[in-house]
């Protein structure tokens, strides 16, 4: 029999805001010291009320609009209720009933280059939970996590293999990143899944059992419990085994997933509405200039790249992967008499100085994107040869500038003048006869040698294929057709 | 000093001090000498800050003598054991918050302290103010200074006795559902419920969230103003605060009450009311009229639905935000338990009293899958019906006259096994906190028995300041409000 899988993500990810979601406290990694960023509110004490950080609001309904979501004019939060040690309140405020955004998309392109459209039910916003440390035969609590916002992103069960599963979260990594709503370091935690998955008869509609995996904190780990878990569901099947709905988690060491609890065994959260916070309320115009202040889709950058400034696919890939590196270029290249020239320049010098450079460094660096337009705009005219460009760059990467003052200034500039160029041509067959009479005698390889030299007398300086054109409108024709 | 402290109001006090005829040295004293004749017959206080208090005396009169000023410069309140006062513990008459001690101040006493008030102690409520009597309190019960076989009313018990018997001027209490009002009516005070939203809640040891709201225990409505325009206004630690004016209130303008339209609600004469207290409180009205109101009847048809739905949305909320008591962060801890559940239920059981185990799983089963629209949901739809009658009535009149509890104090251990006679003692109080509305309860006369009775003023939301002149007006009409319980009290004291 064939067999059919069916795969839903809820993707957990940190929001990039200053504090806290309901208090003042700072958000910290994990090198801050154990409950150094809490307070009365995220530390649940008795008295302490939430109050809502509207950042967090903003940067959820900032991604709500990017995936096509439609966003709710007013949501509400509620109380999700269940005992865990690292709850300080053994409520967590999470959204239930009316999430700040519905429906929407996210584009995965598998490895068969076949684009797919995996639906998204809902993204809301609820609060990260503290962190348990064992120590030997003791338990500790850090708090510094608990209250951190989290978006969690649903997607209906869409997808139909461990891989597009993993696409779909590479995909959506990328749009992340490129709105600028999450740091997105996986390492740190900041995106966090949790797997709904089930098999069935490919030739039936209805979904299989389901089966949650909780817990994931890396894609791959994300791809093998999933590899594991259809297995597992497909031979059950296959021996005739009946599947029970319940939550597993994965055991990576183990290379495979544990029952945690049934569905008998299943929290009832008892969910109702906050009465410590007020509905949120979106009016139009916020939601409005929220829309007006939205980054373009990676993919559309990319296929607008190719277009409007004929870059070839792979090129445009590469400069839209990153949202710092595409604004880069493409501040560059707006403007530039020929765009592909300052794409080489970012292909080739720029990604391979800043290979090991964060994102962020990219808006500091002291090579301006007009000094590389620039900069590009000398080399291809030819009015500076390609090392001294580099030098240039390299003037440019220590301490700024405008690589047309840095040419004039240490009398790099090239020399193009056609007098000049001819002068010099001159001198060299005057000192290189012989050669030259080769040349005439249809010795092509002794052009090379003579431009070798005229380049060596102008200390690089010259033109070479104005000293090129010099030199055989000098030698005379017969050597072109012999060349 | 020690027997003119007993009858001074908050107001009086603070002219006192002014005039130099004291310092507030001297009125701490006076106070703590009171504490210690009489609190270990009524016990209102669970925690005296005596050292602190003398020292902030100390400082504050030093302060008035360098020219420094503060509404309540060296002026001691009492503080219901519910809301946190930085340094000083917080239990909530609760084995479960045992060794807590509040790292920060409640909003509102954050206010009080900028004004130079003295937190003088803590007052007895029932657990996590879930009671209306004070006898489910940890720290065992208080007594009523008019007769000490019967309860002070509560949860805010220890507040209102403390006030009732001279121990303090003026206390803070809260209110989810009568729980200032009707333990002033019980003691003879002046009780005042805020607007929901009027006061910040950040600090105020939460019940149930959607009704709670700090309120005032006084010797007279001056003092409710005055407490109230120290305290009120937008609280950016709280979302549910109201973004209003600051407004000054005062209830020392008008004697009379001409131009106003005063209703009484059918429903809540219907029956169910003891004779002495109708009694009483048709004389109230009637001086309410003479004193130039126009008496109106009207109707609030949803009123007999009010006290199933006040425990029902009441209990939801406080199923959830008695949660955190598990032993974990801060309060009591049961020894040796080997994992985190036991560490959990054992806590909990035996941290908790049977009236909030009651309320909690109450609480728990309305908000349960399957049973949230049968209970939770119809609640909260009937809620807005009651919202509405109130709506509907404001229409027609400024303020609403009511008794305030159907009975005086009743003798303690009477209600305790009975939890439904005593929750629907509550009938006249739980509307306005269902509605958010205000609400002020004046004494107005005595039983037989020599119980003081409480005439309640119900006002729309915002409408303090209707309160104040019914209640300010009416104050000066009469003189139940300066009657004293006589000391030694009546009934003898186990
Ligand atoms: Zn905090």
């Amino acid at each position: 029999m064939k067999w059919k899988a069916s795969i839903g993500l809820e993707v957990h990810v940190q929001l990039a805001t200053q504090t806290k979601l309901f208090c003042g406290c700072r958000t910290t990694d994990s090198n801050a010291p154990p409950n150094s960023s809490v307070c009365p509110v995220c530390l649940g004490y008795p008295g302490a009320l939430p109050v809502l950080n509207r950042e967090a609001v903003r940067l959820t309904v900032r991604t709500g609009l990017m995936l096509g979501c439609a966003i709710r004019a007013t949501s509400w939060f509620d109380r999700k209720s269940y005992f865990y040690p690292d709850m300080p309140k053994n409520y967590q405020i999470s959204q239930y009933a009316a999430p700040l955004c519905e429906g929407g998309a996210v584009e995965v392109e598998g490895e068969d280059g076949i684009r797919r459209t995996v639906r998204l039910r809902r993204i809301h916003l609820e609060e990260d939970v503290a962190k348990s440390l064992h120590i030997g035969r003791r338990s500790g609590v850090d708090f510094n996590r608990a209250g951190v916002p989290l978006m969690e992103i649903v997607t209906e069960p869409d997808m139909g293999s461990p891989d597009e599963a993993f696409a779909f979260l590479l995909a959506l990594k990328r749009i992340l990143l490129c709105l600028a709503v999450s740091p997105c370091n996986l390492e740190e935690g900041n995106l966090r899944c949790d797997i709904n998955c089930s098999v069935r008869p490919a030739d039936r509609s209805e979904l299989g059992t389901k089966v949650e995996i909780k817990n994931l904190n890396t894609f791959k780990g994300v791809r093998d419990a999933l590899r594991h878990e259809l297995e597992r569901q497909q031979a059950a099947l296959e021996a005739g085994e009946l599947l029970e709905q319940e939550t597993r988690r994965w055991d990576a060491d183990a290379g495979a997933t544990f029952s945690m609890r049934t569905k008998e065994q299943a929290h009832d959260y008892r969910y109702f509405p906050e009465p410590d916070l007020m509905p949120v309320r979106i009016s139009v115009e916020e939601r409005e200039s929220w829309r007006a202040a939205l980054p373009e889709m990676p993919a559309r950058r990319c296929e607008r790249f190719m277009q409007e400034y004929g870059l070839p696919e792979y090129d445009a890939r590469v400069l839209t992967a990153d949202r710092a590196i595409a604004d880069y270029f493409e501040e560059a290249a707006r403007g530039a008499s020929n765009p592909k020239w300052v794409a080489n320049w970012m292909m080739t010098e720029m990604l391979r100085r800043m290979a090991d450079a964060p994102s962020e460094a990219w808006a500091r660096l002291p090579v301006r994107p007009a000094a590389l337009r620039e900069l590009a705009e000398l080399a291809g005219r030819g009015v500076i040869n390609s090392p001294t460009a580099k030098a240039v760059l390299d003037v440019l990467f220590e301490r700024g500038g405008d690589p047309v003052a840095i040419v004039q200034e240490r009398g790099w500039g090239q020399i193009s003048d056609a007098a000049a160029v001819g002068g010099l041509a001159d001198r060299v067959i005057r000192e290189h006869e012989r050669v030259a009479a080769d040349f005439r005698n249809g010795k092509a390889a002794a052009l090379q040698f003579l431009i070798g030299q005229g380049m060596r007398l102008s200390r690089g300086k010259a033109n070479p294929a104005l000293l090129r054109d010099e030199l055989i409108r000098r030698l005379g024709s017969r050597s072109e057709s012999a060349g | 000093m020690r027997n003119e402290v007993t009858h001074w109001t908050l107001a009086e006090t603070c002219r006192h001090l002014e005039a130099g005829d004291c310092c507030s040295v001297e009125l701490v004293e006076a106070l703590l000498a009171v504490i210690a004749e009489r609190d270990p017959l009524i016990h209102s206080y669970i925690y005296l800050n005596a050292e602190e208090a003398l020292d902030a005396a100390r400082e504050a009169d030093a302060s008035r003598a360098a020219g420094k000023g503060g509404r309540l410069l060296g002026v001691p309140i009492a503080v219901k054991d519910v809301l946190n006062v930085r340094g000083q513990p917080c239990r909530c008459g609760s084995r479960i918050l045992k060794g807590y001690t509040a790292p920060y101040d409640a909003t509102v006493i954050a206010r009080l302290r900028a004004e130079g008030a003295i937190f003088l102690g803590r007052t007895n409520m029932d657990e996590f103010a879930m009671g209306s009597t004070t006898e489910n309190s940890a720290e065992g019960p208080t007594r009523n200074p008019w007769n000490l076989e019967r309860v002070p009313g509560g949860s805010s018990g220890g507040s209102a006795a403390a006030v009732a018997a001279g121990e303090a001027l003026a206390a803070l209490g809260s209110d989810t559902g009568g729980s200032v009002r009707q333990p002033a009516a019980f003691c003879g005070c002046t009780g005042l419920k805020p607007t929901y939203g009027l006061l910040s809640r950040y600090g105020l040891v939460a019940y149930a969230s959607s009704l709670d709201q700090v309120g005032t225990l006084t010797k007279d409505v001056e003092d409710a103003a005055l407490l109230l325009s120290v305290m009120a206004g937008r609280d950016p630690h709280d979302s549910t605060s109201l973004d209003t004016p600051s407004v000054h209130y005062s209830a020392v303008e008008g004697f009379d009450l001409r131009g106003l339209r005063l209703g009484l609600p059918k429903e809540y004469f219907e029956g169910g009311m003891e004779w002495e207290v109708e009694r009483t409180i048709q004389a109230a009205i009637a001086v309410c009229r003479e004193l130039g109101a126009e008496i109106r009847e009207v109707s609030l048809p949803h009123t007999a639905l009010a006290i199933p739905t006040y425990y029902l949305i009441a209990c939801a909320e406080a199923s959830t935000n008695l949660a955190r008591y598990d032993g974990v962060r801060y309060g009591y801890r049961t020894p040796d338990a080997a994992d985190v559940e036991t560490l959990h239920s054992r806590t909990r059981a035996e941290g908790f009293g049977r009236e909030v185990k009651r309320r909690i799983i109450l609480g728990t089963y309305a908000l349960s899958r399957g049973y949230y629209e049968e209970y939770y949901g119809r609640a909260q739809r009937v809620r807005t019906l009651i919202r509405r009658d109130f709506e509907e009535a404001f229409r027609n009149c400024d303020a609403l006259l009511t008794p305030t509890t159907p009975t005086a104090a009743y003798p303690l251990g009477e209600r305790v096994e009975d939890p439904l006679r005593m929750y629907l003692g509550d009938v006249y109080t739980v509307p306005a906190n269902l509605a958010g509305l205000c609400g002020l309860t004046v004494p107005c006369g005595f039983t037989k028995e020599l119980l003081p009775v409480g005439l309640q003023m119900l006002g729309p939301a915002l409408g303090e300041s209707v309160l104040f002149r019914v209640g300010g007006a009416f104050q000066k009409a009469t003189a139940w409000h300066r009657q004293r319980p006589p000391f030694p009290v009546a009934g003898s004291a186990r």
